[in-house]
């Protein structure tokens, strides 16, 4: 064949239609490149016939060379066309060979969770800071004085007995009323923080103070002797009972919806006067929407603003406080302050980080 | 708390018509008498009247002996015999008072009694036992169980007597029907501890028309005025207070009047036993009876001695020290000089016999028994504290006590002893006394000056003057003035209370209604920083960081004891007097606070695991809290008075430290990814990395600084325990708990651990923006450096002389290998570093590669680390 330099116009075509043949039948890249060589490679009958060209009289090569480029379109074209749908194919089998289950469940670390608790709080924060106002907070363990007779609980007022207190025990002293006693006790109302903090911030005053408070309660399915109020607290000229009711509002909608409101009831704490019971209307309440006990609030009593030395003439103010572990169990449907307490990680893991 | 009957409450303010329990507890609350509940009734009938048609005792081998009766319950209940006529049912009944002829109370089968006592026909000594004769007890009417009731003894009048037909409904008849409400009292509000202070309060909420019992009683009552000083009257009274507490006489009003020639056979009428056991009272005598009825009624607690025990005069006096006294509850009790007593004067000896503790409890001497003819009334006023603290130290909370406590009328006592007389009269055929003793030291009350604008100032309530004026007219306030929008009112006598203008603004507001109060949101001008304070918000961040970290944060409760220190071996001498002690613990074994929040929160741990839960990463954030056995002693200090500086001083002086901590303990798997086949145990790098990512997130570049083994604290692995800086600050420990820890505590080997304080921590970070160095775009270098290390020398002290001596050029440095082996020889371990260099200002070249290598291998030989080849 190699010194066959003779153009056989008939025999290349059929070469070249014999090649176009097989790569339509290829069915791999291998395979394909396989036929390239034979057909289309250094040996192949189709460069040993435009080698030939040269050798054909003038008038012949003409004729010749579009024969040859022709038939080099039509096998590149046909080469061309196979390569990409063998490759597609291809493609698709790897893709195929990787595909996964998806649905498989992946979890390398173990899912953290903050407890709802201290979230709720961190969502009250918010929303007075939002208003502008201040956080605050006082110490846990305190003083009678703070958490009694600056707000205007007395030595011998039967509120200051009915509050189920824990005294501590401590170097010791006389009490008000002569008991002896460290004038110390685990703080049973945020409230305790209110004459702190009129003394160390000064007026006007809006802070909110939510804390840990502690009753000699037994642990049951709605009480717990450790457990968290906020009290909020306003102190400045011109503030009524209106703000009050206004703020209240406002901080029901940010925790339970746009539909929620507050009301309020008479009633009486030594440190408010006028007093009221914060009764909340709920509207995703079990057995349908309606009021409950949410907390106490009222007008800074001005015995209160005495003990901070502030002139009642001139300043008034209004106070409340809530339930923190209530407002869980009313959002969240938590039906026993156990779960609240107790630290089981299944209860924490249903809140993750947030709502 | 008090109940409030329907049927009573009429007596005073005039109720609707068919006016529902749960209408009644609306109407209420509304003006603050909470409730607190509605009692239904425990009891369904059938229940009704018997007539004892025959009562044959037959005594039984056991000693006892019961009645075989037949009684006649009315012909819808009645029996049926052979020929289809109604006869009385046959009953087996073994009360001793059963007898033929008596009106009895007979539940029939169908009926169920408090207790779920359900009533069946039963075979019984021989009989078939076709309904019961019931007790009051077994009907929850009270606790006598002696014998069944006899309607007789019941209270009717000989004409309502003889009406009971038997199958009358005794529901109805006894009330057993009625439901009751119970309300809560504010301990403002002491004259609603009566139903003439209800009735007021049902009118203020409604308008309906109330008349106050008193002024009719006091018409009645005896006029002593004019009455000449030395005229004999029922007793002689003297009151002597040489201890008065805060300067308020114990006494200031003591009204004594007798009842004569009593019938001590007399029997409390039944509407009273009714509404008394109603009220959750035992029905005792009619004296007593009609004392409670009256205390219930008015207000006013009442005593009754038997006045031919009693010798004159009485003597209203302080104890001394020494005196004791048997209350009538049997209990004994030392008395203080703050005790108010009343006392007579038995053979001249004045006021040596103690007769009680004023206003509290009654001694067991002078009382009235069943044989007691002739009858003392005792009507006093008591001060408030001087009662209130005598109940506190004897733990005798009395509902005189009560009362007293929260203030009584002290216009009131002549009234009361009128009704207390009149019924005694009425039910006991007595004859009441017209020469009481009234020693009388009550003062007119101070009128309290009231600018009309407090009300708009205080509650944001725009009322007309003449409202206001009549609103505290109508709360029995007696108000003078108003031409200038000033008043002078003067409080009444029920209303203790009231003594300030903010009192009078929540009179007013609660009586318009607190709905009527308009909405308004104020402006918050503060002065100073506003939003989250930097720690408030470091503590979010250190909560969120541990979650994102993959803990579950938790709460636990503060309180240690014993059992704790054990656990987490901790020398329980060394730790108490320095840690804060309760009291009145809820938990005797539990009396101290924590120290820590690791013991408190290895309880949440130990709770989860004993429950099946694994793999147990918790943390917690909270208050540690630490004595100081040298504090010195809280001052107390009056409220309503603003403290010197100095007094402010002191109280802050005598309160523990109570930093905020976070710790944290790991147990069980750090990872465990199932299929995918990751499966590693905790251990003390897992408590570290927490550390590290808290350092991270704060800015705080925390460093941990090893002990030797006999410097770590016990309840750490003396191996696998470090210190936790910031700066040359300890904040805290991190590492594995000791295995005897583990041991105690049924934790998983290896069981990591850490504790900050974060208030310690926080104060460390100064709080300034970071200051961002320039990012080089020349390309950076990376080798790895691989070190013969003594055993003696840290990876973190390696790589700060590392860090140190590359300076500037160092981009990153991380360790990638460690290991020990007897290539390396006795005493050496290996610390493979992988650290890339960068130049800011050029390519790192060759040159300053050999440059920065040098220098790293001195630093490194100053250690005694050699570069392996």
């Amino acid at each position: 064949m190699a010194q066959s330099a003779v153009f056989d116009a008939q025999a290349v075509t059929a070469a070249v239609n014999e090649g176009i043949g097989k790569i339509e039948k290829a069915s791999s890249s291998e395979e394909l490149k396989a036929i390239k060589t034979q057909y289309a490679g250094a040996e192949s009958a189709m460069t040993q016939a435009s080698k030939a060209i040269g050798s054909l009289p003038a008038d012949q090569k003409k004729e010749a060379g579009k024969l040859m480029g022709k038939l080099r379109a039509d096998f590149g074209r046909a080469f061309g066309a196979k390569q990409q749908q063998i490759k597609a194919e291809e493609e698709q089998r790897a893709l195929a060979a990787e595909t996964v289950d998806m649905t498989l469940p992946i979890r390398r670390k173990p899912l953290g969770a903050r407890h709802p608790l201290p979230r709720l709080m961190e969502d009250v924060e918010d929303f007075f800071i939002s208003m502008g106002w201040q956080i605050s907070a006082g110490p846990e363990v305190e003083t009678e004085w703070y958490d009694f007779d600056a707000l205007n609980f007395g030595p011998d007022h039967p509120a200051r007995q009915m509050q189920d207190t824990f005294y501590v025990k401590g170097n010791q002293a006389k009490d008000a009323a002569g008991f002896v006693g460290s004038n110390m006790v685990l703080r049973t109302q945020t409230s305790s923080d209110q004459v702190r903090a009129l003394l160390t911030r000064g007026v006007p005053l809006y802070i909110a103070s939510p804390g840990r408070v502690f009753r000699t309660d037994e642990l049951d399915a709605t009480h717990t002797p450790v457990f968290h109020q906020c009290e909020a607290l306003a102190v400045d000229k011109h503030l009524t009972m209106a703000d009050l009711k206004g703020v209240l509002d406002k901080l029901a909608v940010a925790m339970f919806g746009p539909e929620a409101k507050t009301r309020l009831r008479p009633s009486y704490f030594p440190f408010t006067e006028p007093s009221a019971e914060l009764d909340l209307w709920f509207p995703d309440k079990k057995g349908g929407a309606g009021w409950l006990e949410w907390g106490g609030c009222g007008m800074v009593n001005p015995n209160v603003l005495k003990s901070a030395g502030l002139d009642p003439e001139v300043y008034t103010g209004f106070a409340f406080g809530v339930g923190m572990e209530r407002t869980l169990l009313l959002r969240h449907d938590i039906n026993d302050m156990h779960d609240l307490v107790e630290g089981d990680v299944r209860f924490s893991e249903q809140f993750v980080m947030g709502e | 708390m008090p109940m409030v009957d329907i049927d009573w409450l009429k007596e005073h303010v005039e109720v609707p018509q068919g006016l529902t329990y749960e209408q009644l507890a609306k109407d209420l609350v509304k003006v603050g008498l909470e409730e607190e509940q509605i009692h239904a009734s425990q009891v369904t009938g059938p229940i009704v009247v018997g007539y004892v048609v025959d009562a044959t005792p037959e005594p039984q081998k056991n000693g006892k002996t019961i009645n075989w009766c037949h009684v006649d319950v009315g012909d819808k209940y009645n029996a049926v015999d052979e020929n289809g006529n109604k006869v009385p049912r046959g009953i087996v009944c073994g009360a001793p008072n059963m007898a033929a002829g008596e009106k009895v109370v007979v539940t029939l089968p169908g009926a169920v009694l408090p207790g779920d006592f359900r009533i069946e026909p039963r075979k019984t000594y021989g009989h078939m036992s076709d309904g019961m004769c019931a007790s009051e007890r077994e009907l929850g009417l009270g606790d006598n169980h002696d014998g069944i009731i006899l309607l007789r003894n019941y209270g009717f009048t000989p004409d309502e007597y003889e009406a009971l037909k038997p199958g009358d409904d005794a529901m109805h008849l006894l009330h057993l029907d009625q439901p009751i409400l119970e309300i809560n009292i504010t301990p403002d509000r002491g004259y609603t501890l009566s139903y003439r202070g209800v009735a007021r309060e049902y009118h203020h909420s409604t308008g309906a028309k109330f008349t106050d019992p008193v002024a009719e009683l006091n018409r009645k009552a005896p006029d002593l005025t004019g009455v000449a000083a030395g005229t004999p009257s029922d007793i002689e009274v003297s009151i002597e207070d040489d201890n008065p507490i805060h300067g308020v006489p114990g006494c200031d009003r003591y009204y004594a009047r007798a009842v004569h020639n009593f019938d001590p056979s007399s029997h409390t009428p039944n509407w009273m036993r009714r509404r008394l056991i109603r009220a959750g009272m035992r029905s005792i005598s009619l004296a007593v009876d009609v004392t409670n009825y009256v205390m219930l009624d008015l207000g006013q607690p009442m005593h009754a001695y038997d006045l031919d025990k009693i010798e004159g005069p009485i003597v209203v006096r302080r104890a001394k020290a020494g005196e004791k006294l048997t209350t009538l509850d049997g209990k004994d009790h030392d008395l203080s000089p703050e005790d108010l007593l009343i006392t007579d004067s038995p053979n001249g000896k004045h006021g040596s016999r103690i007769l009680g503790i004023a206003g509290v409890m009654g001694g067991l001497y002078g009382e009235v028994t069943a044989e007691t003819k002739n009858v003392l009334l005792e009507s006093a006023h008591f001060d408030q504290v001087t009662i209130a603290r005598s109940a506190r130290r004897h733990k005798i909370p009395s509902e005189a006590s009560k009362r007293f406590e929260r203030g009584v009328d002290f216009a009131l006592q002549p009234a009361a002893a009128q009704m207390a007389a009149e019924l005694m009269t009425k039910y006991g055929n007595g004859e009441p006394s017209e020469h009481p003793t009234d020693v009388n030291n009550t003062h007119h009350r101070r009128p309290i000056h009231f600018k009309a604008d407090e009300v708009r100032r205080v509650a944001g309530l725009d009322i007309q003057v003449n409202n206001i004026s009549d609103i505290l007219t109508d709360i029995g306030c007696t108000v003078a003035g108003g031409g200038n929008g000033e008043f002078s009112v003067t409080p009444p006598t029920w209303r203790p209370d009231l003594n300030e203008p903010c009192d009078l603004v929540e009179e007013v507001a609660r009586l318009v209604g607190y709905d009527q109060i308009p909405t308004t949101v104020p402006p918050a001008p503060v002065s100073g920083a506003v939003g989250l304070t930097p720690d408030q918000r470091h503590r979010r961040e250190v909560a969120n960081e541990l979650a994102e970290y993959g803990m579950v944060e938790t709460l636990s409760y503060p309180f240690v004891g014993d059992a704790d220190y054990k656990a987490f071996s901790y020398d329980a001498d060394a730790v108490k007097p320095v840690s804060v002690e309760i009291a009145n613990p809820l938990a005797g074994d539990r009396p101290f606070l924590r120290r820590e929040v690791l013991p408190t929160l290895a309880h949440t741990v130990q709770r989860n695991l004993r429950r099946g839960i694994e793999n147990v990463s918790l943390y917690e954030i909270g208050h540690v809290y630490l004595w100081d056995p040298n504090a010195p002693a809280i001052p107390a200090l009056p409220g309503g008075v603003k403290p010197t500086e100095a007094q402010l001083k002191a109280l802050d002086a005598g309160l523990p430290d109570q930093p905020l901590h976070v710790a944290g303990i790991l147990a069980g798997k750090a990872e465990e990814s199932g299929w995918l086949g990751v499966h590693r145990d905790v251990d003390w790098s897992d408590a570290v990395e927490a550390v590290q990512r808290i350092s991270d997130r704060l800015g705080a570049h925390l460093t941990l600084s090893q002990p030797a083994a006999a410097d770590v604290p016990t309840q750490w692995h003396p191996g696998r325990a470090a210190e936790v800086l910031a700066g040359d600050t300890v904040v805290g420990m991190v590492g594995e708990l000791h295995p005897h820890v583990n041991e105690a505590l049924e934790f998983p080997a290896h069981t990591a651990a850490f504790e900050l304080n974060l208030t310690a921590l926080f104060a460390t970070l100064d709080g300034k923006p970071v200051q961002a160095k320039p990012i080089s775009t020349f390309p950076p270098v990376k080798q790895d450096l691989a070190f013969t290390v003594p055993d003696t020398v840290s990876a973190a002290q390696l790589e700060a002389a590392i860090r140190k001596a590359a300076g500037d050029q160092l981009e990153s440095i991380q360790l990638f290998d460690v290991f020990t082996g007897d290539q390396l020889g006795e005493g050496k371990k290996s610390l493979a570093f992988s650290v890339v260099f960068r130049s800011a200002d050029k390519t790192f070249d060759s040159q300053d590669s050999v440059t920065v290598r040098k220098a790293v291998t001195d630093a490194a030989a100053e250690l005694g680390a050699q570069l392996r080849a």
